[in-house]
C-alpha cells in the first residue's frame, strides 16, 4: 500500500524522510485522510441519543463500551449537503488531542476508503481557493495515483471551540 | 542508577497530608500534662516519615523542620520532658507550618520562610528552656547514647546484598553523610564475584568512612535510618588526641541495625515495641490503590449490570416464546438457564455494592478536620466550645467526601462564629459557659445526613426578614413560614455577618455552601430556635457514581431526572394555569404559584401542545423553590450508573451527565437547576423573570 509521492520543494529534509500512514475518507466527491494512529475503531452507523440545543452537527451521544462518545456528522459540519444514512455509512471513532485532555470523538462520513503513506514533504500547504472547509482544519493536501486528498487536523476541526459561539447564537 | 524521584512525589505529598492530618488529630487527643506513649509514638511515626520522604525527595526545608519536632517529640516520648500546652500548641502550629511547607513543594511555588523560622525558633526556644524531669539523668543517657560530639566517627558500613531491591540507593547515603563534614571513603570490593556472575541488582560492596567535623552520632545514625534493617552499621568514635571529660571510653558502640527501633535509645525502644507492632499489622490490612484503577472497575462493573439485565431480558422473552408455542417453558434447559440468570443477577448486585464500598471511606475524614478548626478559632474568639462528634465511622463516597469538606467547615465556623455567643452572654442567658457544637452522621434511605448542630443563638428572624426584603430578595407581602425565614440565609447576596450577628465574618457567603452542596447533589436546610441554638441539615447522596432516577420521555429520547429534586409528578389541570405577560406560565400549586418549564420549549423541539390540560408536569426542588417541568410522559425509576458527558463532548447546561440504560441506549440526565436557568435566560429576552416561589419546605416529599 506504499505511494510514490511528489517530493516537496520547500522541504529539504528528504535524507530521512519518515512516511506516515493515513486513513482515508470519502465526502460527497471528495477524499480527506486523518492519521491513521488517531482511528481508534471503524463502525457502522448505529441510532444516537440527541443532545438539546447542540449544533445541527453534533449527531448526539453513542455508548462505546461503557463511554459516552459524541458523534459529529462531517457533512454537516463543512456545510455540505447532508445525506440520508445508509449501509455504507460508517463512524470513524479518533482520539483528538484538546487543550488539556484527548477526547475519543466519532465522526460520520459516506464511506472510508485506503490507507495511504505520505511523508510530511508529500503533504503540501493547500492553497487557499474557498474550499468549504475552513483553512485551519486542513493539515495540507496529498497526491496520489492522480488523486486529490485533504489531509485533516482533526484537533482543530474537533475542538469544539467554536461550538460556544453556535450555541450562544442559536439562543438569541 | 538514576530514577526520576519526581514520578514518586504525588505519593509522597498525599502520605505527608495523611501524615501530617494524624499529628494534628493525635496532638489534640493529647492530654496536657500526662505521657501517652502510644499517642505520642503515633505522632512521631508521622513526623518521622515526613521527614525521611522529605530528605529523600530533597524538601530539605520540612525534613529539617520535621526534625526539630521529632527531637521535643523524642523527648517527650522518653519522659524526659513534660506534655505541657506550650509545646502541644508549638506543635499543632507547627503541622501548619509543615503544610504550608509541603503545599508549596507540591506547586512549586516559593515558600515564605519567615512563619517557618519563627515558629522554629519557638519550638527550638522549648527545646532549649527548662527540664522538668531531672535534667542531669537525661543528660547522662544522652551522653551515652547518641548525642556525643567527636572529632570525628569511623563508620564501617556493609550493605546487604539486596538493599538496592528495597529502593536504597548506597550512593545518597554517601552523600548525605559528606554533607555532614568532612569525609574520607574506602571501598571494600572484596566480595565482589566475578564479572560473569554478578547480578546487576544487587550489591557486593561495601565501606569504610572517615567521617571529621563535629557532627554527634544521632546524625550519622540518621543518615543510615532508611536502611537500618538491610545492612551491617559499625560506628564508633575516631581515635583522637584531646577530648577530656565526657567522651564514652573508645569501647566501640557497636549497633547491628537489624531490627527497628534499636537505633533510638533503648528506652525508647522499650517504649515503642507495642505501637510498631501495632502499625504494622495495620499496614498489612489497607494497600493504596490509585483512584483511576478503582473507576475502571466500576465502570466494568456498571457495564456488566446492563448486559446482565439485557440477558435477563432475553432469558424472559425465551420463557414467553416457549409458552406462547405452548411448549413446556419448565424444561430442564430453561430452567438451569433461569437458575443461572438469578444467580448472575445476585452476583452481580453484590459485586456492584462491593465495588462502590471500595470508594467508600468513612466521615470522620472530614470529620477529624473540626476539632483543630474549633480549638483555633474558639481560641481566636474567646469562646468556650465543646465539640462533640458522632457518626463518623458513617461511609461516603470519596469524591463526595472531598466535596463536602470546605462546605463542612464553613457551616461549623459560622456556628462557633455566629452561632455560639461568648461565655458572658450565655452565662447572663442562663445557659452554661462552654457551648456545644455537634457534628452528626447517619445514613437514611440511600442518603446520607449530616448534621451540624449548636446551642447558640440561633437565627434572629427579624433581621434576616428585614435584610432579605432590604436585598430584594423577597418582597413585604410574602408570607413566608419560620423555616422559609430560616432558609433565606441561603440566598445569593446574604452575608451573614451582617445579619445573623455583629462579628465580623471571613470567608463566602451562605449561598456558595449550598451551591457546592447542589453540585454533588445534595441539599441544605436549617432549622433554628431563637436562643436555643440551630440545626444545619445536608443530605447528600452516598456516591456520585450511581443516582436514583425517574424516567421521563421528551420527545424521541428518554431521560432521567434525579430522584432527589423531584417533589412530585402531577396532571395538570387547566384551571391552575395562568399566564402572566403573555408569555411566561405559572401554575397554582396548592397555596405557591410555581413557574411551569415546558421541557420541548427549553429543548427547542417542535410539536409543544398550547392547551397544557392534562399534560404531566414533575415538580422539582430548585434552590429554595419549586418549579414544574412539563414531560412527554413518565415512565419507571431506575438506578443508574452516572457518565460524564464532559469526558469526550463537553458540559451541557442542561445536562448534569448521561447514563447508559438497560438496552444499550445512552439517556441523558437532567441537571434541573440548570433548565430552571435556561428556561430563564430564554424569557429574559423579552419579559422579566419569574421568581420561584419560596415554596414550604415542609411540602416536601422526597
Amino acid at each position: 500500500m506504499s505511494a510514490q509521492i511528489e517530493l516537496g520543494s520547500e522541504n529539504n529534509n528528504e535524507l530521512n524522510e519518515h512516511e506516515d500512514q493515513y486513513l482515508t475518507f470519502v465526502l460527497g466527491e471528495e477524499e480527506y485522510g486523518v492519521d491513521i494512529l488517531r482511528v481508534q475503531e471503524i463502525r457502522g452507523w448505529d441510532t444516537v441519543t440527541s443532545i438539546p440545543n447542540a449544533p445541527a452537527y453534533i449527531k448526539g451521544v453513542i455508548n462505546l463500551r461503557g463511554t459516552i462518545v459524541s458523534i459529529v456528522d462531517l457533512r454537516e459540519r463543512f456545510g455540505m449537503d447532508s445525506v440520508e444514512y445508509n449501509d455504507l455509512t460508517v463512524v470513524v471513532v479518533l482520539r483528538v488531542k484538546g487543550d488539556e485532555k484527548e477526547r475519543i470523538m466519532g465522526i460520520v462520513v459516506d464511506a472510508v476508503s485506503e490507507v495511504y503513506n505520505f511523508s510530511d514533504s508529500g503533504i503540501k500547504d493547500a492553497p487557499d481557493m474557498g474550499y468549504a472547509i475552513n483553512m485551519d482544519y486542513m493539515k495540507g493536501m496529498a497526491t496520489i495515483e492522480e488523486k486529490m486528498i485533504i489531509i485533516l487536523n482533526i484537533d482543530e476541526l474537533m475542538s469544539l471551540k467554536d461550538l460556544d459561539v453556535v450555541t450562544q447564537a442559536v439562543q438569541k | 542508577m538514576t530514577i526520576d524521584m519526581s514520578q514518586f512525589h504525588g505519593a509522597f505529598f498525599e502520605e505527608s497530608f495523611e501524615g501530617l492530618q494524624i499529628m494534628e488529630t493525635e496532638l489534640l487527643a493529647l492530654d496536657v500534662g500526662e505521657v501517652d506513649s502510644e499517642i505520642i509514638n503515633t505522632i512521631f511515626r508521622a513526623a518521622h516519615s515526613i521527614k525521611g520522604g522529605a530528605g529523600t525527595f530533597g524538601f530539605m526545608n520540612v525534613s529539617e523542620y520535621t526534625h526539630v519536632m521529632e527531637t521535643l517529640l523524642d523527648e517527650m516520648r522518653d519522659g524526659s520532658r513534660p506534655v505541657t500546652q506550650e509545646a502541644v500548641n508549638a506543635l499543632l502550629s507547627s503541622t501548619d507550618v509543615l503544610k504550608g511547607m509541603l503545599e508549596a513543594a507540591r506547586d512549586e511555588v516559593d515558600f515564605d520562610e519567615e512563619g517557618a523560622v519563627k515558629q522554629r525558633a519557638i519550638l527550638e526556644t522549648i527545646l532549649l528552656g527548662e527540664n522538668a524531669v531531672s535534667e542531669q539523668q537525661t543528660a547522662e543517657s544522652k551522653e551515652q547514647t547518641t548525642d556525643e560530639v567527636g572529632a570525628g566517627w569511623l563508620i564501617q558500613f556493609t550493605p546487604f546484598t539486596d538493599m538496592m531491591l528495597t529502593g536504597n540507593d548506597p550512593v545518597r547515603l554517601l552523600r548525605a553523610l559528606d554533607e555532614l563534614g568532612e569525609m574520607d571513603v574506602k571501598i571494600d570490593l572484596s566480595a565482589l564475584p566475578p564479572f560473569s556472575e554478578i547480578i546487576p541488582e544487587e550489591l557486593y560492596v561495601s565501606w569504610g568512612i572517615t567521617l571529621q567535623g563535629g557532627m554527634t552520632k544521632a546524625e550519622v545514625l540518621d543518615v543510615f535510618d532508611w536502611v537500618d534493617d538491610a545492612c551491617e552499621l559499625h560506628v564508633e568514635p575516631l581515635p583522637q588526641h584531646d577530648k577530656s571529660d565526657s567522651v564514652t571510653p573508645s569501647e566501640p558502640v557497636n549497633v547491628k541495625l537489624a531490627s527497628p527501633g534499636k537505633t533510638k535509645s533503648a528506652k525508647a525502644a522499650e517504649k515503642s515495641k507495642t505501637p510498631v507492632k501495632k502499625s504494622a499489622s495495620s499496614e498489612a490490612t489497607s494497600i493504596r490503590v490509585g483512584i483511576d484503577k478503582v473507576d475502571e472497575i466500576i465502570n466494568l462493573v456498571g457495564e456488566l449490570v446492563i448486559t446482565q439485565s439485557m440477558l435477563d431480558q432475553a432469558g424472559e422473552d425465551l420463557e414467553e416464546q416457549a409458552e406462547a408455542q405452548g411448549k413446556n417453558k419448565n424444561t430442564k434447559i430453561l430452567l438451569r438457564l433461569r437458575d443461572g440468570l438469578a444467580q448472575l443477577e445476585r452476583n452481580t448486585r453484590e459485586l456492584q455494592e462491593g465495588v462502590m464500598r471500595i470508594r467508600m471511606l468513612p466521615i470522620s475524614f472530614v470529620f477529624s478536620r473540626m476539632p483543630g478548626l474549633v480549638h483555633d478559632l474558639s481560641g481566636q474568639l474567646n469562646k468556650k466550645i465543646t465539640l462533640v462528634v458522632t457518626g463518623e465511622e458513617t461511609e461516603l463516597d470519596k469524591t463526595v467526601m472531598e466535596n463536602i469538606g470546605d462546605p463542612m467547615v464553613h457551616l461549623v465556623r459560622n456556628a462557633l462564629d455566629h452561632g455560639i455567643e461568648t461565655p458572658d452572654i450565655r452565662t447572663a442567658a442562663g445557659k452554661p459557659e462552654t457551648g456545644t457544637i455537634t457534628l452528626n452522621a447517619f445514613h437514611q434511605g440511600g442518603n446520607i445526613i449530616i448534621q451540624i448542630t449548636d446551642d447558640g443563638a440561633g437565627i434572629n428572624k427579624e433581621r434576616v426578614l428585614a435584610k432579605a426584603i432590604e436585598k430584594g430578595v423577597i418582597s413585604e407581602s410574602d408570607n413566608l413560614s419560620d423555616s422559609d425565614i430560616n432558609n433565606l440565609i441561603f440566598a445569593p447576596g446574604f452575608s451573614t455577618a451582617e445579619v445573623v450577628s455583629d462579628v465580623s465574618g471571613r470567608g463566602v457567603g451562605m449561598d456558595v455552601v449550598r451551591t457546592s452542596i447542589h453540585k454533588l447533589g445534595g441539599r441544605v436546610e436549617v432549622s433554628s430556635e431563637e436562643g436555643k441554638g440551630s440545626v444545619f441539615t445536608i443530605r447528600l447522596p452516598l456516591t456520585l457514581a450511581i443516582l436514583d432516577g425517574q424516567l421521563v420521555t421528551v420527545g424521541k429520547e428518554s431521560y432521567v431526572i434525579p430522584l432527589i429534586s423531584i417533589v412530585e409528578s402531577i396532571q395538570i389541570d387547566r384551571a391552575n394555569i395562568n399566564v402572566v405577560a403573555g408569555k411566561a406560565e405559572v401554575y397554582k400549586l396548592r397555596n405557591h404559584y410555581i413557574p411551569v418549564i415546558r421541557s420541548r420549549q427549553v429543548f427547542g423541539l417542535p410539536g409543544d401542545k398550547k392547551d397544557l390540560h392534562g399534560a404531566l408536569m414533575v415538580v422539582v426542588e430548585v434552590g429554595n423553590g419549586h418549579a414544574g417541568i412539563i414531560v412527554d410522559d413518565l415512565q419507571g425509576q431506575q438506578q443508574v450508573v452516572i457518565k460524564s458527558l464532559e469526558t469526550n463532548y463537553r458540559k451541557v447546561e442542561t445536562m448534569s451527565g448521561a447514563t447508559i440504560l438497560g438496552n444499550g441506549t445512552v439517556a441523558l440526565i437532567w441537571d434541573v437547576a440548570g433548565m430552571v436557568n435556561y428556561h430563564q435566560k430564554k424569557l429574559k429576552q423579552g419579559t422579566s423573570t419569574i421568581k420561584l416561589s419560596a415554596d414550604d419546605a415542609d411540602n416536601e416529599v422526597a
